[in-house]
């Protein structure tokens, strides 16, 4: 019980039709497959559940539901108040190259009129995926096409407009990490709090840009670009930099010869005339990356910076310890505890702007 | 300022030089295009011509990337000008693929929509050595008239010839002993290089015997016309993983006389540093030019060259500023690396330097080589880049 209000567990539902995608997306980005790979992958029977977790007490609780008509019909009908209750989110994905695309809009309304019985309050993340398969000059038009026609029938069903957001995906690409990176940071409970400790690290560090990324699955959970960095003209660099990660993630673990869940690095250097770059763990389950202006000095603080700031930022990522959890039994509240804890580390960082 | 790895690597690849390809009226094409070539060949004069046309613009391309690359300043006497390969072999074979993958970063998947070659395809990979390749479109039969020969074997390092394990070999073979026979008797400095290629439709089990098969025939054949102590290098490839790349570089490296000393300071530096492993590698191409003496593993090659991949990316992303500014041309100063560190024990897993514009030394560290050995580990590398720019400036 106790473990449960420490843990929140935030139920999503992969749903769409048969072959639209969707354990292909999730073995990609929890899987540490490639993209070759997911040839491989039979049709989902019933559901397939997944824990994941994340950090700042956040345990995913994926269910990647068959999406054959059968198991559909079933969800609907004798499941229906079991898949749909307390549901944060529900990542719906369209196969672009459906040629059945009446049928799916149905088979997506009758679905959501589902999720608004049980859970009104939920966030739709409408996925239009294969978008690889539409020529590169249709792209924008068809996408916006599909946004519209999907977004008039979750008005029909009773969801807001701010509750549906709309991603173009497709596995061969990096935008499969943006869309999956904006689900992620729905669902991290205390994002800004993150983003505001961060944001005091980077001007400390006097850093180009920090990026904070989960250690897994290298999906981006936020990031801090300051005034110069604004003007980079990449502005998908942070997808960029999951797929870059993920990559080198797999080439390292055929190098050693372990799986590509357990290699991790303990720290990544990149000097140049222009900038410095490394990476290095944050907390047990993210690691940070920073870009410094190109200066050796600065660069070699900031390092011994980010040392000091992890246990600062220890606190929001909570480790599974049983005799810690009866611990904090007696205690306040979670909420209040890492509101204290936040400001705990703002006292010490700027006290250790003072020592430098 | 100076960059990790330069900007060179991210314009667009070299593009083959375009020409008025004089031989390809004289190549006994067994393609239907080759209508025009019966009425041209009689006179030798025109074949002097030729001659002439084709070592003049050799003359001009070596002066203009002798202007370009500082590092490679040599004369035009073979060995000592670029390296040149020649790639031969059958129809399908995948001479332009090869090229295309590892000259001009072609993806492999897109080769399949390559045309077959009419005529000689010359390109020049401008980089830390130009390396200049041609590509035959057909197999060369040794009877036609010798002056072409001469224009385009004179010059050669090395012949590449792809057979193409998947397809009938043994027409493949035997044209290559002609072929080896014709240059053996009178171009008899140019390497031969047979790439067992496309090795990647066979089967575990298959594929070293296929290649034993191949280096076999080729032995005995050899033997058989009194050629035996020709030496004949082979190499298994395929362009869908980094075994193309390791081949390559393998190739080049016979080519290039600097070799030796490249080898041993590389040596002394793994020796004194307690590298596993350490690659001279030519950033844009991911060739490498020089290793140590210790085992190749290809293990050791692909994640070294996937490093590279990394670092290039990364540097593209952010270093989006210099890229802005004016390109100033400054010297000395600011000198780029780059490291992996373990997890567990605090080694340095690879440690990737700049050595100048295009090449890099990239290291796969053994144990014991920590943090605070970083300091003379950075000294050993800055004295072996002195002594490599020296090497190359003779």
């Amino acid at each position: 019980m106790e473990r449960s209000k420490r843990q929140k567990q935030r139920k999503v539902l992969l749903m769409g039709r048969s072959g639209a995608g969707k354990s292909s997306m999730r073995s990609i980005i929890f899987s540490n497959y490639v993209a070759k790979d997911v040839r491989r992958l039979g049709a989902t029977v019933d559901v397939e559940h997944s824990n994941i977790r994340f950090m700042g007490n956040l345990m995913l609780n994926l269910w990647d539901c068959g999406g054959q008509d059968s198991f559909v019909e079933s969800y609907l009908s004798n499941q229906r108040s079991h898949v749909f209750t307390s549901v944060a989110v529900m990542i719906f994905v369209f196969d672009i190259s459906s040629r059945e695309a009446a049928a799916d809009l149905l088979s997506f309304a009758s679905t959501i009129r589902a999720l608004y019985e049980f859970s009104p309050g939920s966030k739709i993340f409408v996925l239009i995926h294969k978008m690889d398969l539409v020529p590169a000059d249709q792209k924008a038009r068809v996408f916006q096409q599909k946004a519209i026609d999907v977004r008039t029938t979750c008005e029909d069903e009773g969801f807001q407009s701010q509750q549906v957001d709309f991603w173009a995906t497709s596995i061969w690409d990096q935008s499969l990490y943006k869309a999956w990176t904006q689900v992620i940071y729905f669902l991290v409970p205390n994002a800004s709090a993150i983003e505001d400790m961060l944001r005091r690290l980077a001007d400390l560090l006097d850093a180009r840009e920090l990026i904070l990324y989960e250690r897994t699955t290298c999906l981006v959970v936020t990031h801090i670009t300051r005034d110069a960095e604004q003007r980079n003209p990449y502005n998908d660099r942070f997808e960029r930099i999951s797929s870059i990660l993920k990559t080198h993630k797999h080439s390292m673990a055929k190098h050693t010869g372990t799986m590509a869940s357990e290699v991790s690095f303990a720290e990544l250097q990149i000097k140049t005339g222009d900038f410095m770059f490394f990476i290095t763990r944050l907390t047990e389950n993210t690691n940070l990356a920073v870009v410094m202006p190109s200066d050796e000095a600065s660069f070699n603080a900031a390092r011994v910076n980010v040392q000091l700031a992890r246990r600062e930022f220890s606190h929001l990522d909570i480790v599974e310890k049983r005799g810690k959890d009866v611990q904090r039994q007696g205690k306040d509240g979670p909420a209040l505890e890492e509101v204290r804890m936040a400001d705990d580390g703002e006292a010490s960082s700027s006290g250790r702007a003072s020592d430098r | 300022m100076r960059t990790l790895f330069s900007e060179n690597i991210l314009s667009p690849a070299p593009t083959p030089v375009p020409q008025q390809n004089p031989f390809e009226l004289l190549f006994p094409s067994t393609l239907s295009n080759a209508s025009s070539s019966a009425s041209v060949q009689s006179s030798p004069n025109q074949h002097e011509w030729l001659t002439q046309h084709w070592q003049n613009q050799q003359r001009a391309e070596n002066d203009a990337t002798n202007y370009g690359s500082t590092a490679s300043s040599a004369p035009l006497t073979r060995r000592k000008g670029n390296p040149k390969l020649l790639f031969m072999g059958l129809r399908k074979s995948g001479k332009s693929s090869v090229q295309k993958v590892v000259f001009q970063k072609m993806s492999p998947a897109d080769t399949l929509f390559l045309e077959p070659t009419t005529r000689i395809e010359k390109a020049s990979l401008q980089s830390f050595v130009t390396i200049d390749t041609a590509e035959l479109p057909t197999s060369l039969l040794a009877s036609p008239p010798e002056l072409d020969h001469h224009a385009v074997f004179s010059n050669m390092g090395a012949v590449i010839w792809i057979l193409d394990v998947q397809d009938d070999y043994l027409t493949s073979i035997a044209s290559l002993i002609e072929t080896t026979v014709f240059l053996a008797e009178h171009y008899p400095r140019i390497n031969i290089d047979v790439f067992i290629h496309k090795i990647d439709g066979l089967s575990e089990e298959y594929k070293y015997d296929t290649f034993r098969e191949v280096r076999q025939r080729v032995q005995d054949e050899l033997s058989d016309v009194g050629h035996a102590d020709k030496s004949v290098s082979y190499y298994q490839t395929s362009i869908f993983d980094h075994s193309i790349f390791e081949a390559m570089s393998k190739v080049v490296q016979k080519l290039l006389p600097q070799l030796p000393a490249m080898e041993t300071l590389l040596n002394k530096l793994c020796s004194t540093c307690r590298i596993q492993k350490a690659y001279l590698f030519d950033t844009s191409s991911k060739i490498y030019v020089a290793t140590d003496a210790s085992p190749t593993f290809l293990r050791d090659y692909e994640v070294c060259s996937d490093y590279v991949d990394v670092v290039v990316d990364i540097k593209q992303i952010y270093g989006w500023q210099q890229r802005d500014k004016t390109q100033a041309v400054e010297d000395g100063g600011e000198i780029g690396e780059s490291m992996v560190t373990c997890d567990h024990s605090g080694d340095t897993y690879i440690y990737a330097r700049e050595i100048n514009d295009h090449l890099s030394l990239l290291c796969v560290m053994g144990k014991g080589s920590s943090a605070d050995k970083r300091v003379l580990i950075d000294y050993n590398v800055s004295i072996l880049q002195t002594a490599l720019v020296k090497v190359f400036r003779v």
